[in-house]
């Protein structure tokens, strides 16, 4: 109760972040999962992490919507007619976003933005357009007070994408993310350049490899929230996490590791998400009630769940510790991190998930990108900031080894130094042969750039900067980036002059 | 194969030319700059037990194999210097081994070796950036110490072979002519200035030792005269002028 107390007394936090802490509280007096004691004893020391999703699910964590389909038809429970001109599309979009649950509250999937809009433009000149666009996103920004929000761009060049882009890299918004779909046979170099060079501005676009993620799902896939690949007109019915590096530390050796930590963790882990999964579908009754599932915008069917993984350069180079050989630098910690991935993901993809049909009955595995509250854990599977490679080609070698195994959702991010700015065909070379090689996903931002990618989300070193000296700031995830900027030495990150 | 002295390699390379760039760095230089950011790398060594703790001679082949490490994330190589025109035979060499391998060779080139004189290091080049320092003798001399009868020549013979993939000039009021360097350029080369890349550099004098090192900056304002000079006179591809 002392804790309520504290959030209803906080100047630290808006009216808005108060309401949602006071909820998740409320939640978390509730006691409706079957957790045995061995699972127990995994949370309790950190080696499984349910993420604060809450003790009683009773909406999926990430929602894609179609979009399309609302396009298309419009909304009966709304009362929103088929949009005709391209204000009724952003006002529709900007309605039905607000009614799109997710863990955080807020929608953390917008939607192919580009592709929705450019069949509205003609008749407007590009300064129209930009103005309107700029109201709208200036709106997302500002009420979606969350950065895992996401919009997707590409793959194809459009005017849309284009000027999307151009007021991208004037408003300097932290939500939503954008992700370009990159794929070098259906993008532009032009546009794809565009999207690097307002990337060294506003740290938008990242880019995922279109070409090799497209097919994930037997639907089409969105990006939402931080990076995660889920399938449109569904999503994550939840996501929970293997510690790595806090399994390896309840291990007495690689042996005990393998044999008995790791598998008990993972183990425990899928039953406890197969827990989740079932009192969400079958007791809170959000399939039955949501509107969403009623006009056909999302359906249970196209929902999954994300087992997360985390720490793993961490994890090898605890078990590796005598050796003295790292994650990212040694062939031996190499090899050792690909036995790991692969144990897990033969358990992933044999480990049987209730209501799953879209995954064929089993969760897929996901990089999942660490928290505040973390040290010493290293977002997935991604070398530590600081101890980066000093060649960039060895960094992203490396990084495709580890994408691989790993379908929804992992990425990297580079810092880049600003001359970058003046010839953007040079990243998109690296992109390109990154891709070419098996990455999935990259993002960059410039070096002194206000806003900062953290793991997956951006944050702005100023609003960053505010909260420190204990001020109310606009967004909540300042509140999860500021810590996480400390306690992962993120000003320390390598940065590449390409 | 021959060796030449290799002063550094940058993997990655954001300001060598078109793309990606592998950055390959030879030592000695045949002209002595005002301007120049780089004097360590002037220096003529004369053979392989003449080197430094920073020059390595090596093989075209040995070379490539670093150049190769960056392969895919690389769209070519350019060689620099120094001038790196001083090893035409190393060129040559490294250049058909990257070819075969699918990249791009550049050369950036301060223009007083004759290249005409290489048909073959020619063929495997996929274009040069030249230099054009000042188009006057006189200003020449004083801001090289050389002579710039063969930059104009070789103006001439590369845009006539389609390899001119850059024109650059560095900027310093009073010391480079510029208006003369672009109207000198279009007398040379004729209409193909409008697809032909220029390049006007401010100058800064970071890293320059010598007269020029207190030298300031251009303003912007001089910049843009001499960008909107160059419009009129028709290159179409002007960049970096500020």
């Amino acid at each position: 109760m002392a804790n309520i107390l504290e959030v209803v007394k906080s100047q630290k936090l808006t009216y808005e972040q108060k309401v949602f802490s006071l909820a998740h509280m409320a939640e978390d007096t509730l006691d409706v999962l079957n957790v045995p004691e061995k699972t127990s004893y995994y949370f309790e020391h950190n080696a499984i992490d349910n993420l604060f999703e809450g003790s009683a699910p009773y909406r999926p964590r990430y929602i894609l919507p179609d979009y399309d389909k609302f396009v298309k038809n419009g909304s009966e429970f709304l009362q929103i007619d088929p949009p005709k001109d391209l204000d009724e599309l952003l006002n529709g979009l900007m309605i039905l976003y607000r009614h799109v649950p997710s863990i955080t509250s807020f929608p953390v999937y917008l939607g192919n933005l580009d592709k929705m809009i450019d069949p509205f433009l003609e008749g407007y000149s590009d300064e129209e357009i930009k103005k309107k666009l700029k109201l709208f996103l200036n709106y997302l920004d500002r009420t979606i007070t969350d950065s895992f929000c996401h919009a997707n761009l590409g793959p194809e060049d459009t005017r849309a994408g284009r000027l999307i882009l151009e007021v991208e890299r004037e408003v300097q918004n932290a939500v939503p993310n954008f992700t370009f779909k990159y794929d070098p046979d259906i993008t532009s170099d032009e546009i794809a350049e565009l999207a690097l060079y307002t990337s060294l501005y506003c740290a938008n676009p990242a880019m995922v490899n279109h070409n090799l993620v497209k097919d994930t799902y037997s639907t089409d896939y969105g990006i939402a929230s931080c990076y995660n690949i889920l399938p449109v007109g569904g999503g994550a019915y939840t996501l929970s996490r293997v510690v790595l590096p806090k399994a390896a530390k309840l291990a007495k050796n690689v042996e005990d590791f393998f044999d008995t930590i790791l598998p008990e963790s993972l183990q425990a882990m899928g039953d406890y998400m197969n827990e989740r999964v079932k009192f969400l579908v079958e007791e809170s009754g959000f399939f039955e009630s949501s509107f969403l599932v009623k006009e056909g915008l999302i359906s249970k069917d196209n929902f999954l769940g994300m087992f997360g993984i985390v720490g793993l350069a961490d994890c090898v180079n605890i078990l590796l510790g005598e050796k003295g050989k790292r994650y990212g630098h040694d062939e031996e910690a190499d090899d050792l991190a690909d036995k790991i991935m692969n144990t897990i993901s033969d358990f992933v993809t044999k480990f049987p998930a209730i209501y799953s049909p879209i995954s064929d009955g089993h969760f897929m595995l996901h990089a999942q990108v660490g928290m505040d509250y973390d040290k010493g854990v290293t977002a997935g599977v991604r070398i530590p900031v600081g101890d980066e490679p000093e060649s960039l080609s060895d960094h992203l070698r490396h990084s495709a080894r580890f994408h691989k195994l790993i379908p929804t959702g992992c990425s990297d991010i580079f810092a880049m130094e600003t001359t970058a700015k003046n010839n953007p065909s040079a990243m998109l070379d690296v992109i390109k042969g990154a891709y070419s090689l098996g990455v999935k996903y990259i993002s960059f931002y410039e070096e002194n750039g206000d806003l900062v990618r953290i793991t997956g989300y951006l944050v702005k070193r100023s609003e960053m900067e505010k909260f420190k000296n204990d001020q109310a700031v606009l967004q909540n995830t300042t509140h999860l980036g500021a810590p996480n900027y400390d306690n992962n030495k993120l000003k320390d990150r390598k940065v590449r002059g390409v | 194969m021959i060796k030449a002295p290799i002063h550094k390699i940058i993997p990655h390379s954001l300001v060598d030319g078109p793309g990606n760039r592998t950055s390959i760095f030879l030592q000695g230089c045949n002209i002595k700059c005002e301007y120049c950011h780089n004097p360590e790398t002037q220096k003529i060594l004369t053979d392989t037990s003449d080197s430094s703790p920073e020059i390595k001679w090596m093989t075209a082949e040995e070379v490539f194999q670093e150049v190769k490490k960056d392969i895919p994330f690389i769209r070519g190589i350019t060689l620099s210097g120094g001038e790196c025109t001083l090893y035409p035979q190393f060129l040559e060499e490294l250049f058909s081994l990257s070819q075969k391998a699918g990249l791009t060779c550049l050369i950036d080139s301060n223009g007083t070796i004759d290249l005409s004189r290489f048909p073959e290091l020619m063929e495997t080049c996929s274009g040069v950036m030249l230099d054009v320092k000042a188009w006057d003798q006189e200003k020449f001399k004083r801001l090289t110490g050389g002579n710039n009868t063969v930059v104009k020549k070789n103006l001439k013979y590369l845009s006539d072979i389609d390899k001119l993939e850059e024109i650059r000039i560095v900027c310093i009021p009073e010391e480079v002519d510029v208006e003369d360097i672009l109207k000198g350029i279009k007398a040379t080369i004729g209409d193909k200035i409008s697809d032909t890349n220029l390049r006007l550099i401010k100058f800064r004098n970071h890293g320059v030792i010598g007269r020029l090192k207190d030298t300031i900056s251009p303003s912007d304002a001089y910049m843009n005269n001499l960008k909107e000079l160059a419009s009129e006179l028709g290159f179409n591809v002007i960049k970096n002028y500020i």
